[in-house]
């Protein structure tokens, strides 16, 4: 029972991870039918400011959080900016690629940069005091990344809901048409999903190099496609949908992870893709999803 | 005197296809209701489209207010004081009623007077007022017709375009929308009303205009042509 409970929290931890960046993904697919295929990249690029800021400027993890997000969020807008703007009324395809080819590009460029050999992150999740709850020991840090992403998540659902700009952004994933003859200034709000998308990837990127402490040019690559994964469950284009879905996805790979023998542990990364086909083919617009015919 | 509103020579393709062939239409002053009929396809909606920005004709002016329609944004146009109630309604159905009014005020910025237009809005509309906090798709067609007039109604317009507001409703729906349109008419708000039905748009209009594929090929004084026998025939089946 310990075990399993255990195995639960951190399940819950990996997912709280998927989750947020799993929100990146679909926000940005909401208002604009993008897969930004570059957005584990921003995760990977706020690794490597969060761990500059610590090791060259000497910052506490905090403060250089805070910055990396900052920086992430500049990124993410320019991104939009330069690669997919022009592109908003270009086949969907063509934006495809040109996503695919931005997260090539970042990852090239950083291993060009900053060489592709592993950095290892000075914190680690060693260094926070270890939970005794009855038979149950676990790191602090993993109840601190759930409570961090919960309380991210929250004051998100807030925002969509209570904040006029949050509603607008709910009007232009709905219909855009619609949302032009409100007057909402549709490009403003593209710039401020990207940002919105590229803080949580932020976020997500503190939260993960603690547990993994190991910062490569590639390492948003996994993480990126599971929270993708975790946003096609969950319903894409809908918030809560993509925090169902890190959750759940977050959960399925630490319990298989956990319960099947050692000797197939890699099977765990394809029981996901597995999960993946049949809710696809059960639910096709994803476990929260309506299955809507376009309107034209 | 100059127009409040003129289309001059308007013309859409839509690849190959000519949809809309050189119309010109008027509004002649505020206060006007004007009405713009045809049957389905005949090319109401492109240019009730090429209006608010959505699609840009090949050629032809559309000038309010002596302003350019075509050279401003989509999303600049309402602020010109030009508001539509669209086809198929295009409320947001995930937010609620009264997230629905707040944003057809988007581009209002003094939260306060906002806040007392809702309350009056929600006042005239009683049904509106029940279902404030409903999301916006569980209204049925008639409460959504009127959540999409309410909702244009919140930019305080100059010129308020209605495209079909009387479809798919229910006959006693329909008068109750008309009813609904000509009491804004006579608090002054300036109306072009496009419809399909058309002896409900000539009986409260003043003057109207007929399309057929994409041609004006009637117009006059709305009274009058519920009177002319080739009208009648043609679109009203008497």
């Amino acid at each position: 029972m310990t075990y399993f409970i255990l195995q639960f929290l951190n399940g819950l931890q990996i997912g709280a991870i998927y989750a947020l960046v799993a929100l990146g993904y679909t926000m940005v697919y909401g208002i604009i039918k993008l897969i930004n295929f570059a957005h584990g990249e921003i995760m990977m690029t706020a690794a490597y400011f969060i761990y500059f800021f610590m090791t060259l400027l000497d910052l506490p993890y905090f403060l250089a959080v805070i910055l990396a997000i900052v920086f992430s969020v500049v990124l993410g807008v320019l991104i939009e900016r330069i690669a997919y703007r022009r592109l908003r009324n270009a086949s969907r395809l063509s934006a495809l690629i040109t996503a695919i080819a931005v997260s090539l590009f970042l990852q090239t460029l950083y291993a060009i940069l900053f060489t592709p050999d592993p950095r290892a992150f000075p914190l680690t999740a060693s260094s926070f005091p270890v939970l005794e709850i009855g038979e149950i020991t676990l790191s602090s840090w993993t109840l601190i990344t759930i409570v961090v992403a919960v309380i991210v998540m929250i004051l998100l659902q807030l925002f969509v809901t209570r904040h006029k700009a949050g509603k607008a952004m709910l009007v232009v994933s709905e219909d855009l048409k619609g949302a032009y003859l409100m007057g909402i200034k549709v490009d403003r709000i593209v710039s401020m999903t990207f940002a919105i998308g590229s803080a949580l990837a932020a976020i997500a990127a503190a939260l993960y190099i603690v547990s993994y402490p190991q910062i490569t040019p590639y390492m948003g690559a996994l993480p990126g496609i599971k929270a993708f994964i975790a946003a096609v469950l969950g319903g894409i284009g809908l918030i809560p949908g993509a925090m169902l879905g890190g959750f759940l996805l977050g959960l399925v790979e630490t319990m298989t992870r956990a319960y099947i023998p050692s000797s197939v542990a890699q099977l765990s990364e394809g029981i996901v893709f597995v999960i993946l086909i049949l809710v696809l083919l059960l639910k096709p617009a994803g476990l929260l999803g309506k299955s809507e015919r376009e309107k034209v | 005197m100059k127009n409040l509103f003129a289309i001059r020579d308007l013309h859409v393709f839509y690849g190959p296809i000519h949809a809309i062939k050189g119309i010109s239409l008027e509004i002649k002053e505020e206060g006007e209701l004007v009405s713009l009929i045809g049957a389905n396809g005949a090319g109401k909606t492109t240019i009730m489209h090429c209006i608010s920005g959505l699609l840009r004709p090949r050629q032809g002016q559309i000038v309010y207010n002596g302003l350019d329609l075509l050279k401003v944004k989509p999303e600049d146009i309402l602020a010109t004081g030009l508001a539509q109630v669209p086809e198929g309604r295009r409320i947001f159905t995930r937010l609620s009623v009264e997230d629905n009014l707040e944003m057809g005020a988007y581009t209002r910025t003094k939260k306060s007077e906002v806040k007392r237009d809702i309350r009056e809005i929600l006042e005239r509309f009683p049904r509106l007022s029940e279902r404030r906090n409903q999301p916006a798709g569980t209204l049925s067609g008639g409460e959504q017709q009127m959540l999409a007039i309410a909702r244009a109604l919140m930019s305080r317009p100059k010129l308020l375009l209605m495209d079909e507001p009387s479809m798919g409703l229910a006959p006693l729906l329909v008068k109750e929308v008309f009813d609904l349109i000509q009491e804004l008419r006579s608090e002054g708000t300036t109306i072009l009303l496009v419809e399909q039905n058309a002896r409900m748009a000539l009986s409260i209009a003043d003057r109207a205009y007929v399309l057929e594929t994409g041609r004006i090929v009637h117009e006059g004084i709305a009274s009058e042509m519920l009177e002319d026998e080739r009208i009648r025939e043609a679109y009203l089946g008497t």
